[in-house]
């Protein structure tokens, strides 16, 4: 066995390894990454950025622990953003394990601003079955939602007296990690006209870039660079930012090992030629 | 962090070791944090589906509110059940009809605006000299590449051939494209535990 099928054959538990130090090392060795803002997660920014205080925004927390790395950022940066504004957030879940996560995330940039739920935000919580949960949203939220997260009815509200339905809100900017994505395209946007903008992790990424040079979503954030540049845009220091120094180390060697095992592929078919 | 948050992220840092052992390979500690999480998230799932389901659709309107047109869903969701008896296995398939008849109705108009009509107006757009002109140009070309690619009826050879080829590269920009987003969203998932497990460790034990 000569050394290019050598490198063919390494044992995966090797490069294992290697990424696990190419991952750690930014623990111990601290260095910057510059972030450069893409002009679809610009767009997210500004539009929240444009709108008035008192406003009001939906924001979808529709994904589960599996995504927390990647879209939890992003939902505490927009969260801080909406806040920072005095924008009032109406605040849901369509995925079955959100709940809890889209609880953390507000009671933690709530407390930071003194925001008081049913007055300054409002969480409504899970509900199943998403296409139908986003058409009756468009009718009035009181028939998914006859309560928020804590019991209280909407009408009892102070933000809600006055919310009924879509038409009362600015726009939808939902995170998600799954089909409700495709929910909110095609009820949110196509059936209410919603202003539309999702925060979706790096494997959706791709297919939802034609909607965005459809204008059926106005902007998107994809996976932890995504949540890193909506940082960086807001100056809120989260975990997006944080991670890109991991990111990056752990991208040099996953292109460090694709470059060699290339490399050694193409040595062996040509020794065999 | 607190005495009981240093013991919550204790059991989570001792969860995400056990997960991180399958990496050596196969192991009891991985085979109980495996079925920790599926019978944690059963139970959850169990529960809620319960509460946001049968309770807000059923005991609530009915029983409480006095709502009585529930009853008629109801009977129905009741039918879908009926799937386990053989005798009575055909009432299920009145439920799913329905289910079927309205979630076409609902959804094939509003699929076919946002997934063709929408995307084939993006697709062909008029043609302008600028960068953006240029990009409307070869999508244009890289989309009937590609259609031409999947059309099997015709041999893939001379002209015909040469554009089926650059099809084939079009896809294969593509899937490197997902892939590229799919290593990045693997690896955040990873560095997100590490940064999890040195923050634990610091608080744990001190920088």
């Amino acid at each position: 066995m000569n050394f290019y099928e050598k490198m063919l054959n390494i044992d995966r538990r090797w490069i294992y390894l290697v990424l696990a130090i190419a991952v750690i090392l930014p623990a111990v060795v601290s260095f910057y990454v510059p972030v450069n803002v893409t002009p679809e997660v610009r767009r997210v920014y500004d539009f929240i950025e444009d709108l008035e205080p008192g406003d009001k925004i939906y924001v979808g927390i529709d994904y589960d622990p599996a995504s927390l790395a990647e879209l939890h950022p992003m939902a505490y940066a927009i969260l801080d953003q909406c806040f920072r504004k005095n924008l009032r957030p109406v605040v849901a879940t369509l995925s079955q394990f959100g709940a809890g996560m889209a609880e953390q995330a507000l009671a933690d940039v709530a407390s930071k601003y003194n925001k008081a739920s049913g007055i300054d935000y409002c969480y409504l919580g899970y509900k199943p079955y998403p296409a139908i949960t986003i058409m009756l949203m468009g009718v009035d939220f009181r028939v998914p939602f006859p309560q928020d997260y804590y019991g209280t009815p909407l009408d009892s509200l102070p933000l809600m007296r006055y919310v009924h339905n879509f038409s009362d809100l600015s726009g939808v900017i939902d995170l998600t990690s799954g089909n409700t994505a495709d929910f909110w395209i095609i009820y949110g946007y196509g059936r209410y006209f919603m202003p539309l903008a999702l925060g979706v992790t790096g494997v959706m990424a791709a297919d939802y870039y034609p909607y965005l040079q459809s204008g059926q979503i106005f902007g998107l954030i994809s996976g932890i660079k995504g949540a890193a540049e909506y940082e960086a845009l807001t100056g809120y220091k989260g975990e997006g930012l944080k991670s890109i120094p991991y990111q990056t180390a752990s991208h040099v060697i996953i292109l460090a090992f694709i470059i060699i095992s290339n490399i050694g592929y193409f040595a062996s078919r040509r020794r065999e030629k | 962090m607190t005495t009981v948050e240093l013991l919550w992220n204790g059991l989570a840092a001792f969860l995400t070791l056990c997960i991180f052992s399958f990496l050596y390979k196969d192991n009891p500690f991985y085979k109980f944090a495996e079925q920790l999480v599926a019978g944690v998230a059963l139970g959850y799932w169990t529960m809620l589906l319960y509460h946001t389901t049968f309770t807000d659709k059923v005991l609530f309107p009915i029983f409480q509110q006095g709502k009585l047109h529930y009853i008629l869903p109801t009977i129905m969701g009741i039918m879908m059940w009926t799937r386990f008896s053989k005798k009575l296995a055909y009432l299920s398939r009145i439920a799913i009809a329905f289910y079927i008849g309205v979630g076409t109705g609902v959804g094939l108009p509003l699929y076919m605006y946002n997934y063709v009509f929408r995307q084939l107006q993006a697709t062909v757009v008029p043609l302008n000299v600028s960068w953006l002109g240029f990009n409307s140009l070869l999508m244009v070309v890289f989309i009937i590449c590609t259609l031409i690619y999947f059309f099997f009826s015709k041999e893939h050879t001379g002209a015909f051939g040469g554009f089926s080829r650059v099809g084939i590269y079009t896809l294969m920009v593509g899937f490197g494209a997902s892939f590229g987003l799919t290593v990045m969203g693997r690896v955040a998932l990873l560095v997100q535990r590490i940064i999890f497990l040195r923050e634990y460790f610091i608080a744990l034990f001190g920088s």
